[in-house]
């Protein structure tokens, strides 16, 4: 599991890759808190165009971010959905919370 | 229900092996011919489960997890997960979506994904004693050209 930030104009981009379970959760989570923190960004995209594979794991971890950046005023969106990540986030129904979209 | 092919394998709690586990049940559920949505599925519950285990069931240790895949007639595939960990008090409310143990690190939704990607999910459990989920999934029988 891997996270690279980039930050430009008050917009924070979270792109993940790999598969986002427990196992892989462990070692992002506070590099994405962090992040947030420093940067306190207005807008904050999490792309998951690269994650081939997620559990309940991610959700956490979205729902997470999500509290951190709302608290500071901020907005997230999570984009580039692949199926299977997206069945996840469905099942749980996070799409009422946050604005998730899929791959195109 | 006739039995068609069986499988067993155990291994230690290890973070590690959550995704050995699904990528095996993936490999021995290959023979069905699923279609990529059914493969996902089962990857997600055998995580699920596997995850549960790893870190409820054995939170302060390392313990044994055991996983049994057996195919049926009629495409009917039965996952078990157990555990001899902590058990759970209350399964009632364990199943019930965004009930946690875990604090911010979890969601509360395992069991609820479970429940949706399953034809049947069941849950037993014994406090100090262990934990055995049990979950049937019908995958879709495909013309197969051979
Ligand atoms: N194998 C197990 N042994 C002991 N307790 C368990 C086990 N599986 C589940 N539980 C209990 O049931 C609760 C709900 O489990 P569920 O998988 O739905 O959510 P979670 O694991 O807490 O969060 P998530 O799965 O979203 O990361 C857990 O918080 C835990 O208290
Ligand atoms: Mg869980």
């Amino acid at each position: 599991m891997k996270a690279v930030f980039t930050y430009d104009n008050n917009r924070l981009t979270i792109a993940l890759s790999g598969e986002l379970d427990h196992h892989g959760a462990r070692d992002i989570m506070d590099k994405i808190m962090n992040k947030i923190d420093d940067t306190l960004p207005r807008d904050c995209h999490i792309d998951m165009g690269k994650v081939s594979f997620m559990d309940s794991s991610g959700i956490a971890i979205v729902l997470k971010a999500y509290k951190k950046v709302n608290a500071i005023g901020g907005r997230l969106w999570v984009e580039n959905v692949q199926k299977q990540p997206m069945h996840v986030f469905d099942a749980a129904g996070i799409d009422r919370i946050i604005g998730i979209s899929a791959t195109v | 229900m006739k039995e068609i092919n069986k499988m067993k394998l155990e291994f230690p709690s290890n973070s590690v092996n959550e995704r050995f586990a699904r990528s095996a049940v993936a490999g021995f559920i290959s023979q069905l011919d699923p279609t990529l949505e059914e493969v996902g599925d089962i990857k997600t519950l055998v995580s699920e489960a596997v995850t549960n285990c790893i870190v409820h069931a054995y939170p302060n240790e390392i313990g044994r997890i055991l996983l049994k895949v057996s195919i049926y007639e009629k495409n009917l595939v039965e996952i078990i997960v157990r555990d001899y960990g902590k058990g759970i008090e209350d399964i009632e409310k364990a199943r019930e979506p965004m009930f946690t143990t875990g604090g911010d690190e979890r969601s509360g939704m395992g069991f609820t994904i479970m429940e949706s990607f399953t034809d049947s999910l069941k849950v037993k459990s014994t406090p100090g004693k262990g934990t055995t989920v049990s979950m049937k999934v019908k995958l879709s029988q495909r013309v197969r050209l051979r």
